[in-house]
């Protein structure tokens, strides 16, 4: 019995001894786990350094360019010094560069522009898994990689702008939502990922554009190139559609901030308030995504995200009639900061026109000088570095303020312009005419115009009319496609040579369809949208244009134009129409079955009657009195009267 | 006779040739009544255009005329006006010779009824006389060629001068007796738009009649002639497809033809019931009511033959009103065929009931649909229901007025049974009516 409890003894004690072995073991490995899981956390929490103080900042957002890999980031945050970068393997190397361009208009309006950039050295096409994100939106970069998306353009604009009063815009844009998509040469059904792909940017964006569907996208064959790294340009991976109706408000405005990598809550973005922003004649959003060479060689792509936003501010409206103009004006915002995230964060004044200041007074002033040409013509601007920590002054805020001195001074006419009219009148037949401006005084130029009107408005290619100067303008290229009813719609593109200093004039008839009534909108006699023209253009530069480009060069170099700067693209988008069609009434669906159905019934009821019916001679018929008498008469057994 | 019909034919070609030149040929071919989606002029010069610049003319939604069409007008478009109203002359003089080789058969079956004594001795007031059945021939090609309906077609281009001439080229040869010819023709109306389909019935009847084939299911010379004709005709109907095809090299045009005529999917206002109808009908429905309104051409083919079995031209006459009311996309031009037939049923007047009123109806109706188009498309003083009703009111005097011409046929024939003045049992007058 003592050695059965020994035994006993000794087996519970190798039991608690086990016991005790297995909890220490799994104390440690808990220990590695929570290691571990710091390490993970870390770099999922951008938003910290967001908040960290601003003398930190600056060393923090230069080192980001040498510290790419998300570890790093994690460790910056334990001991902020150069020196602690070792674990730092450069696998995905990210880049943040935001700015904001700012230019004053001969009208008295304000343009800004920001731009935003990430580029990320990573590859999609190669079919790889990327599950770590640091600065690129994770968001996009699924929606690229499921879709297999080689670029991605998308806009969202409210308001058109006005060439002829403001010039060219740095990146134009039509009226509405416009997407166009590149997909990658693997992808087998290009239709079927166009549509999810639209549904699920309906989604990001909190836009309507899951109601792009094949009747309202075209397949362009010459007017939207890729604008990044490509070898094949086969259209049949293209897939361009506007939405000219899209109202553009708040909604969209806050999924695009949070693409950002600081949000709005630090750098330029600050400024994007929307109670602001709306407030304008011109408001453009817009996202492209597009592969872009790594180095010289190009023999790897990195993936470019710009993010652009383009306002107007009125003169009247948001200005209150005074020339003057401040970053607090335009946004009720100042700039304490620049992004600690971006690598570089500048703001651009253009003040071309005003090199002795005898336009408009810029304060504070800034010593820094920049030279770009933009769009063909050589601009300076004046540059606030927001990395820079003097930029902010004692006051540290920064909020530029541009005064007018005088409001004379012209603006060059843009070469390019462009506006679209219906003419003719009545619901039956009507007129479309596109009218192409050169201004250009000596060189003619070819421009490529693209139109896609949807199905209801039946093109009649055969009365397509091309005139400039009073001549017949016979387009060199020409490629239609014709709609098919609810399926797609009218394609028309054709490369026209634009002769110097003429008006062209396109015209081409159409006639309205009577649609079905439930392929109305809900409000029929507003009218239906037809998506603005695309007009792409190799344009002359002003800077070849001028003739005493001999002032400051020397003479060796002026004889022949300058080849780079000869020629620049530009895209040119026209007005979206706005076209009513015969409506049915919409009030009587159940008259107009039940009228027509007795139509058809009294067709057969006449033939019916004459097919089965023979001629007899008419009987003349008892009156109802005798018919009963004849009745009880027969129940009673007697003869009939 | 010649003379009269030549002066006619000047006359129509003269009134043609100064439209034209007219301004208001413009505005003619632009109108609804007259042109529809399938055989607008604007529409065939649009294929043409599709064609010069290496896209399909079948591949957008524009074009709906048939691949024979094309290929001529690619070769006639210059002169479009000449091939038009020449379209209209063959039609006129092919419908003069084909009534007037009827009336005399008719004539010649009047007198063998007479020599045998068939008809009841008060029935000679309906005894028809040579002297009025003289120029029934030339009435019936003036009434086609002097019609508003037929100039406006013509003057406006429409292909639907076309196919009448095919039509009345058909009917032509069938009073002719020419079986091979009736069947090429009849399969190019087919084959222009599906609905001529049903006349292969009447031809049949028309020729077994021609060469005393009894209609009787039973006999062998009854389905001998049937499968004579069937073969020759959709052995023709079979290589006209087969060459469009190779026009083409694709079947494209089969949906983009036959396809948008029996699923009317354009709903451009005309003068028939479609438009309106289906613009209005609910979607779940749509499919039922198609199908409805399809089956309803044909639906009447079966019993018209057996009641007009002796009576195949008058049948022919039935049929083509019953196709150009019910058919997806009529035109003024379809009207216009049948009504030139009417001079030939002239001895019917005297059993018409309502023609006045009728008659008052559609043309109070013609004038009406211009007027009522610019109120509702131009002046936006009106909608969409006045035009609508006024196509309802045109179809329901077209209706009227063939039923009628039924009726008074139907009513023709059973006094030349029975007698003219009948009398009841009690020796008092009869009425006649349907039971």
């Amino acid at each position: 019995m003592a050695a059965y409890r020994c035994s006993l003894c000794a087996r519970l004690l190798l039991l608690l001894i086990l016991l005790l072995y297995a909890l220490v073991h799994s104390e440690e490995i808990k220990q590695g786990n929570i290691h571990h899981v710091r390490g993970v956390n870390k770099p999922q929490t951008p938003a910290e350094t967001v908040e960290r103080p601003l003398e930190e900042r600056q060393c923090e957002a230069t080192e980001v360019n040498e510290a790419v890999s998300s570890d790093a980031a994690a460790h910056l945050q334990d001991y902020p010094g150069p020196d602690s970068v070792l674990t730092s393997t450069p696998q995905l190397k990210d880049d943040f560069r935001e700015e904001l361009v700012i230019r004053p208009l001969h009208s008295g309006d304000i343009y800004a522009s920001f731009q935003f950039r990430t580029v990320w050295e990573t590859d999609f096409t190669r079919g790889s898994k990327v599950s770590h994100y640091r600065l690129f939106p994770k968001s996009l970069g699924q929606v690229i990689s499921k879709f297999s998306v080689r670029e991605l353009h998308i806009s969202f604009t409210q308001g058109y702008w006005r060439t002829m009063q403001w010039g060219q815009p740095y990146l134009p844009s039509p009226p509405g939502a416009e997407l166009w998509v590149w997909f990658q040469d693997t992808v087998t059904d290009v239709d079927a990922t166009w549509k999810e792909l639209t549904n699920v940017l309906s989604g990001i964006f909190c836009a309507s554009l899951n109601f792009i569907d094949s009747t309202n996208t075209v397949q362009p064959s010459a007017s939207f190139k890729p604008l990044g790294t490509a070898n094949g340009t086969d259209h049949r991976f293209l897939r361009y559609a506007t939405l000219p109706r899209e109202i553009v408000c708040t909604e969209n405005l806050t999924p695009w901030k949070k693409l950002l990598p600081c949000g709005s809550k630090a750098g330029l973005a600050v400024l994007l308030k929307s109670e602001k922003l709306f407030h304008s004649s011109f408001h453009s959003q817009a996202v492209h995504i597009r592969p872009v060479c790594q180095d010289w060689h190009c023999k790897t792509t990195s993936l470019e995200l710009r993010q652009t936003l383009n306002v107007v501010f009125d003169l009247h409206t948001s200005g209150q009639g005074k020339r003057e103009w401040s970053l607090f004006k335009m946004f009720s915002r100042t700039l304490t900061e620049s992004c600690p995230l971006a690598s570089s964060s500048k703001i651009y004044i253009d003040t071309t026109d005003n090199p002795q200041e005898e336009q408009f007074e810029l304060s504070p002033a800034t010593p820094l000088l920049s030279q770009a040409v933009v769009l063909g013509d050589r601009r300076t601007f004046s540059v606030y570095d927001l990395t820079q920590q003097v930029t902010f002054g004692t006051v540290r805020s920064l909020n530029v303020l541009i005064r007018w001195k005088s409001t004379e001074g012209d603006m060059l006419r843009p070469l390019l312009h462009a506006e679209r009219y219906v003419a003719g009148y009545g619901l039956q037949t009507g007129e479309i005419h596109t009218l192409i401006y050169n201004n250009h005084p000596f060189r003619s130029f070819p421009v490529l115009l693209l139109d896609s009107v949807p199905w209801y408005l039946r093109l009649y290619v055969h009365t397509l009319t091309v005139t400039s100067k009073g001549k017949d303008n016979k387009p060199s290229y020409i490629h239609y496609q014709p709609s098919k009813d609810r399926i797609r719609p009218h394609l028309l593109e054709m490369l026209l040579q634009l002769p110097p200093h003429s008006v062209t004039e396109v015209t081409v008839q159409f006639e309205r369809a009577l649609l079905k009534w439930t392929e109305y909108t809900p409000d029929p006699n507003h009218g239906f949208y037809v998506g603005s023209s695309v007009i792409s253009a190799l344009v002359p530069s002003t800077v070849a244009m001028s003739t005493n480009i001999t002032q400051e060069q020397p003479l060796f170099s002026t004889f022949f134009p300058c080849k780079e700067e000869s020629n620049y693209f530009m895209r040119v988008y026209t007005e979206p129409l706005l076209v009513n069609l015969p409506t049915p009434d919409f009030s009587m669906p159940y008259n107009v079955i039940c009228l027509t159905c007795t139509v058809v019934a009294v067709g057969y009821g006449s033939l019916y009657n004459l097919l089965t019916r023979s001629f007899q001679i008419e009987e003349p018929n008892p009156g109802l009195a005798k018919r009963i008498a004849n009745v009880i008469r027969k129940m009673r057994g007697v003869p009939p009267l | 006779m010649a003379a009269p019909l030549t002066l006619l034919l000047i006359v129509a070609v003269t009134i043609r040739a100064a439209l034209y030149r007219s301004s208001l040929a413009e505005l003619i071919a632009e109108r609804v009544e007259v042109v529809s989606p399938i055989t607008a002029w604007k529409r065939v010069i649009e294929g043409l255009a599709l064609l010069d610049l290496g896209v399909s003319p079948y591949s957008g939604d524009v074009f709906h005329e048939t691949p024979l069409i094309i290929y001529l007008f690619h070769f006639l478009v210059d002169y479009a006006e000449i091939t038009f109203m020449l379209a209209d002359v063959i039609t006129a003089v092919a419908l003069y010779m084909a009534v007037k080789h009827y009336n005399k058969q008719v004539f010649r079956k009047q007198k063998f009824a007479l020599e045998a004594n068939r008809y009841p001795a008060d029935c000679l007031e309906l005894i028809r006389s040579p002297t009025e059945m003289f120029y029934i021939p030339l009435k019936v090609a003036m009434f086609y060629l002097l019609n508003p309906f037929t100039i406006l077609s013509c003057v406006a281009k429409s292909t639907c001068g076309l196919n009448n001439a095919v039509l009345s080229l058909f009917l032509l040869s069938t009073i002719k007796g020419n079986m091979l010819l009736s069947a090429i023709f009849l399969c190019l109306a087919t084959y222009q738009s599906i609905y001529p389909l049903t006349l292969c019935a009447p031809a049949m009847l028309y020729l077994m009649q021609h060469q005393y084939v009894p209609v009787n299911p039973r006999r062998a010379s009854f389905w001998w002639l049937v499968v004579q004709y069937l073969f020759m005709y959709l052995g023709s109907l079979f290589v006209i497809v087969c060459l469009s095809f190779f026009l083409l090299g694709s079947w494209d045009y089969l949906p983009s033809v036959y396809g948008f005529i029996l699923s009317v999917p354009d709903l451009t206002p005309n003068i028939g019931l479609f438009w309106y109808f289906f613009a209005e009908m609910f979607e779940h429905f749509r499919l039922f009511f198609l199908c409805v309104f399809q089956i309803n051409v044909f639906f009447y083919t079966i019993p018209l033959c057996i009641k007009l079995k002796d009576h195949p031209v008058f049948l022919m006459f039935m049929q083509l009103a019953v196709i150009s009311i019910f058919k997806s996309y009529p035109t003024v031009g379809d009207t216009a065929l049948y009504l030139a037939f009417l001079p030939a049923w002239s001895h019917l007047h005297r059993f018409l009931r309502n023609i006045f009123l009728v008659s008052c109806v559609l043309l109070a109706c013609s004038a009406l649909f211009p007027v009522l188009w610019h109120l509702w498309i131009y002046a936006g003083s009106a909608n969409s229901n006045f035009y609508y009703a006024i196509t309802l009111l045109f179809n329901v005097a077209q209706i009227l007025l063939v039923s009628d011409y039924f009726y008074a046929f139907v009513r023709r024939e059973h006094h030349l049974t029975y007698g003219l003045y009948l009398k009841k049992k009690d020796g008092s007058e009869a009425t006649l009516v349907l039971k």
